[in-house]
């Protein structure tokens, strides 16, 4: 146990013992600091063996060979990366693999070495331009009917193809052995890149792969947010009339038109209903943050405090609370409000606090939190993850770097954040309890990662 | 519900025991003898003077230090615990001193700014534009960190501004609001747009028209020095004046 989560527990008895038992009834435990995130993010149940051997080609196309690669590794590696199964190493698998039902020894699997529960299995072959791949999920202690899925998927015969259906018949497990939540494996992530010499907006797969860039402003674009239907992306600008909200149709390719308010106008946010957009502008003066509907009409203010309030966040689960920053008090603190304004919350107690994201569920934020920070005493900035009720923190990070902009995926147990660890600002991702931790980008400067609503 | 209360109660007060145990413990142990005096903390000062040169000129680094056994400069190496040395670099240069002793590292750094020579033909024809006189004239407001109040050291500064301009009521002009890099970027911006907005409010304030001010906040998005030292990170925090064509 490291020193953070030592004062988090000091903190936690500290809290008890100074009378707010109320906060902790429903907390199960405290022995061990992060019991409660591996609950509430459904990271804590039991994970299922799971083998994955290498799908088999079922033609003899010569393209079989390097789109089996390809689906192969994405499949595996959107297993791998779920957080809901622990997969059987492939050293410990029998020689004779199954492509199809008839091919499965049951206990060739069910036994040690392999020891598996579950065995996913299947073939892809490629016909006339086409790519057609056949999957079955079995349950292979249960002998007498051991079929969970079978599926079959037919796309264009491309590396893309491939892709796209190692995605969707992993997130069909996923969402078998996952406690019913889909998984993330189709799912994009919106970020900031200044590859181009410009800060501009791009977006990928959830795993990196498909890199590419949506906006070419040329000047400096932050703060990307896509809308919980996908088709409109809301980020800030720097504009001829200053920073400025724009609003990016995926369908159509291009910006829509929005209205410019005056001020700086910074950080959009998302109802969950998507008919409402959270940001902050200092059109009146100081920074504030408003809500418009979505096209822009109807603004009004919600804060009325000395000092800057910026980077709205919705309650994702009920879309009745807005987290913001606020500099009321002297250096940044999340805090939490209603939506129409009332009811300020004062969420973190110390340091420089920013970038407030909330959870899937409405339990959680997770936020960039420098506890200790001034001149002479250099924290760091790490991610951390809080639950709203209590206010109990636990922190994700502790690798060094400066961390910063963590964004939830849909699936609730997923992270994915920006940080300086590598030697220069780039997106990472790990499970919402800080394990699984990866890096996605690795060309330019990545930033402000958004994770699509699905 | 209750259950589950009582297993926190229970955890803590086991907590506190062992706490509690812990403490107990230390006071048991055998008092310690006299620790020995602890080594005195280094002390270390360095200044340059003049602190601005033309290139070609040279300038004289003065260091004092004290309790150090191992002295050096950041681009000369080591050095003596004290002393002094001429240097005529060509670009502005931060020199960064480090003394190490027994009793810890100190550090300083002063910077010397060598101001390029103006092209051989603006020479020639020294008739300056309104751009090159604004650009002498109006002096930049700095700002501390995390803040966006004008400081008692900039006021001066501000009313020089306010006084010029007020004389030359035909320029106008932009505040660009900038931050160091350490904050995070959106609160930055936000950060930034009021230190804009605090000049500007400084210059209304002191009669000159709104209607020739516009601010823009850059928050950490175009630094002016790159290096991570408090002297880099005070030359970004800063109302920056443009000229408006």
């Amino acid at each position: 146990m490291d020193d953070t989560h030592r004062r988090g527990l000091a903190r936690t008895g500290a809290q008890i013992l100074s009378g707010l038992l109320i906060l902790l009834g429903s907390l199960t435990s405290s022995a061990s600091a992060q019991d409660w995130v591996r609950t509430g993010t459904s990271l804590g149940v039991e994970k299922v063996r799971l083998a994955v051997p290498d799908f088999k080609p079922s033609t003899s196309d010569p393209q079989n060979s390097g789109l089996l690669k390809t689906f192969n590794d994405t499949f595996w590696n959107d297993l791998d990366n779920s957080g809901v199964v622990e997969l059987v190493s492939k050293s410990f698998y029998p020689l004779q693999i199954p492509g199809q039902p008839a091919e499965v020894t049951f206990d060739l699997w069910n036994v040690p070495p392999p020891s598996a529960a579950m065995l996913a299995f299947g073939n892809l072959g490629v016909a006339s331009g086409k790519i057609t791949v056949q999957g079955w999920l079995y349950d292979v202690k249960n002998t007498a009917s051991p079929q969970v899925l079978g599926k079959q998927y037919t796309d264009v015969a491309t590396d893309d193809g491939a892709r796209l259906i190692a995605h969707k018949f992993a997130d069909e497990i996923i969402l078998r052995l996952g406690g019913g939540i889909p998984g993330i494996a189709e799912s994009k992530i919106y970020f900031v890149s200044d590859r181009s010499s410009h800060k501009e907006i791009w977006v990928m797969d959830y795993d990196s792969s498909n890199q590419r860039q949506l906006t070419h402003q040329g000047s400096i674009s932050l703060s990307p947010r896509i809308s919980p239907d996908g088709s409109r992306l809301a980020f800030s600008s720097l504009t001829k009339s200053g920073w400025d909200i724009l609003v990016y149709s995926i369908d159509l390719n291009r910006l829509i038109s929005f209205p410019r308010f005056g001020g700086t106008n910074l950080a959009p946010a998302w109802s969950p209903d998507g008919t409402h957009l959270a940001l902050s502008s200092s059109r009146t003066g100081e920074s504030e943050v408003y809500v418009c509907d979505a096209n822009g009409s109807n603004l009004h203010r919600l804060t009325t405090n000395k000092g800057p309030d910026v980077s709205p966040s919705w309650n994702r689960k009920t879309g009745a609370q807005i987290a913001f920053v606020s500099g009321r008090t002297g250096l940044p603190q999340i805090y939490t409000m209603e939506s129409d304004g009332t009811n300020q919350q004062r969420m973190t107690d110390q340091g420089y606090a920013v970038s407030p994201n909330w959870s899937p569920n409405g339990q959680f934020l997770t936020m960039a939190w420098t506890r200790k920070y001034g001149p002479g005493d250099p924290g760091s900035s790490d991610i951390y993850l809080m639950d709203t009720a209590s206010k109990q923190w636990v922190q994700l990070t502790h690798d060094g770097g400066r961390n910063d902009f963590p964004f939830w995926a849909p699936d609730g147990r997923h992270i994915v954040f920006q940080s300086s660890r590598s030697g220069k600002e780039e997106i990472w991702m790990m499970l919402a309890d800080g394990t699984k931790l990866h890096q996605l980008t690795f060309t330019g400067r990545n930033t402000q990662p958004n994770w699509s609503w699905k | 519900m209750k259950h589950q209360t009582l297993k926190v109660l229970a955890t803590v007060i086991a907590l506190a025991a062992i706490l509690m145990l812990g403490a107990c413990k230390k006071k048991a142990a055998p008092p310690p003898p006299p620790p020995p005096p602890p080594p005195a903390s280094p002390t270390a000062s360095i200044s340059v003077s003049p602190d601005t040169i033309q290139p070609g000129q040279s300038s004289t680094l003065t260091w004092q230090t004290s309790n150090a056994t191992d002295v050096s400069i950041d681009g000369i190496g080591a050095v003596q615990a004290s002393g002094s040395q001429s240097v005529s670099p060509i670009d502005s240069t931060t020199y960064h001193l480090v003394a190490k002793g027994a009793g810890g590292t100190q550090e300083a750094t002063t910077r010397l700014t060598v101001t390029q020579l103006p092209p051989p033909q603006a020479a020639a024809t020294p008739s300056p534009t309104d751009e090159d006189l604004f650009g002498q004239s109006v002096r930049d407001v700095y700002f501390d960190y995390d803040k966006s109040n004008i400081r008692a050291d900039q006021e001066a500064s501000a009313q020089g501004d306010a006084q010029f301009l007020n004389q030359h009521p035909n320029f106008n002009f932009t505040i660009e609001g900038h931050c160091d890099d350490r904050g995070s970027t959106e609160y930055n911006l936000a950060l930034g747009d009021q230190r804009a907005s605090t000049v500007k409010n400084a210059l209304v304030a002191a009669g000159v028209s709104a209607s020739r001010i516009k601010t823009i906040s850059y928050g950490k998005e175009k630094p002016f020095c790159l290096e991570d030292n408090e002297a880099c990170w005070q030359q970004n925090r800063r109302g920056h004046f443009v000229y408006q064509k």
